[in-house]
């Protein structure tokens, strides 16, 4: 099965990116194929690599990262809910005038037409939200 | 080209209280770009998003309800309402916005893509979609 | 062919469990997950919407979501099936699409 997933909520906060991981991560190890992780609203905070959770805890961001690296997956962040959030890369430092970036490099900042691809490219889209 | 899919935006939040509303409406927006079959329909606190004459200035918020009127020239053919959510709340189809939509190509027109319609025709609307955006 | 819904919030905190119910037609498959596994528990004020629906409709739990809240498979309604998230996957690929009730 070839499938995306869309994650609304921020780490911690809410349990949807816990959720999305452990689903996306179930999904992975059966085989299937993840075409893209979309973080959107508040979801675009799992991408910050500036967390520091505390030492006893689950580190949603890396974790992310992690399962990324493993399995080569394609984590979006939607830019218009980044921008509003301040989540930064490079690109959009410079092109915005901010003085820093805080965007985890497991992650890249695109459009919501990746979201809608995904939606068109992909046999099911499963969305994790509040 | 792959087949076109009919695609459905849930609508079931309030605006203003939250985010929800204005950014699946952004997504409708970029969504007209690819040229599916597109479909919102609001239930439950959706409803409210539609309602006319909606005036922010008191909140220091965007006023993004225009949009909604709009969305006919964003590939929107239809915009269902929950009856039951618009009953419960006490509106109408009058307290809502007007959409007016029309085929470039044909040159069908139509005054208004937002319907008032039942459960059980809710249900069918999304059985029958191939995507389901929750927001 | 049927529709996956998933609800993930509380029955008593919100309307999602009800609006899932309200839409979702005969053959649908149900999941809660998070804090939508309270709808699934027996004696509790939705009881009686989760027997009514699995009538015609399949109701499954996310069980990692239920031991969590400190409840397990004998405090559920008879006729849900606890899954795991291996099993949530497996719902997704047998039905249609996923409808998310959030």
């Amino acid at each position: 099965m070839k499938l995306s997933v869309q994650v609304n909520e921020g780490p911690y906060q809410h349990q949807a990116s816990d959720s999305a991981y452990h689903f996306t991560k179930a999904a992975l190890e059966k085989g299937h194929e993840v075409f893209r992780v979309f973080f959107y609203h508040d979801g675009v905070y799992n991408s910050t690599r500036l967390t520091t959770p505390p030492q006893d805890d689950r580190n949603v961001v890396n974790r992310w990262a992690e399962l990324a690296e493993k399995y080569d997956l394609d984590m979006v962040v939607c830019v218009a809910a980044a921008q509003r959030r301040g989540i930064v890369d490079d690109g959009e430092a410079q092109r915005n005038g901010k003085d820093a970036t805080n965007i985890h490099p497991k992650f890249r900042i695109s459009g919501l037409g990746q979201l809608i691809e995904a939606a068109i490219q992909s046999e099911r889209l499963v969305v994790f939200g509040d | 080209m792959s087949e076109i899919k009919k695609f459905l935006y849930l609508n079931r939040r309030a605006p203003y209280g939250t985010i929800y509303a204005w950014e699946s409406l952004e997504v409708v927006l970029i969504g007209a770009a690819f040229d599916q079959e597109v479909s919102l329909v609001f239930v439950d606190d959706g409803v409210y998003e539609l309602v006319k004459k909606q005036n922010p200035a008191g909140i220091d918020m965007k006023n993004f309800s225009p949009t909604y009127r709009t969305l006919g020239d964003y590939g929107v053919r239809h915009m269902y309402v929950d009856k039951a959510s618009l009953e419960s709340r006490g509106l109408t189809q009058d307290d809502l916005v007007e959409v007016a939509w029309e085929d470039w190509e044909t040159e069908e027109e139509v005054d208004n893509i937002v319907e008032v319609i039942d459960a059980d025709k809710v249900s069918e609307i999304m059985d029958e979609s191939d995507v389901l955006f929750s927001f | 062919m049927s529709d996956l819904h998933t609800v993930n919030k509380s029955p008593f905190e919100k309307d999602s469990f009800d609006s899932c119910l309200r839409f979702s037609t005969a053959g649908a498959a149900i999941l809660l997950i998070e804090d939508g596994v309270y709808a699934v528990l027996k004696g509790t004020a939705a009881e009686g919407k989760v027997t009514s629906a699995l009538g015609d409709k399949k109701i499954y739990v996310l069980g990692p979501d239920l031991n969590a809240r400190g409840f397990g498979e004998d405090r559920i309604i008879d006729g849900v099936e606890v899954v795991d998230y291996a099993g949530f996957v497996d719902l997704v690929e047998t039905n249609d699409k996923v409808q998310a009730w959030l």
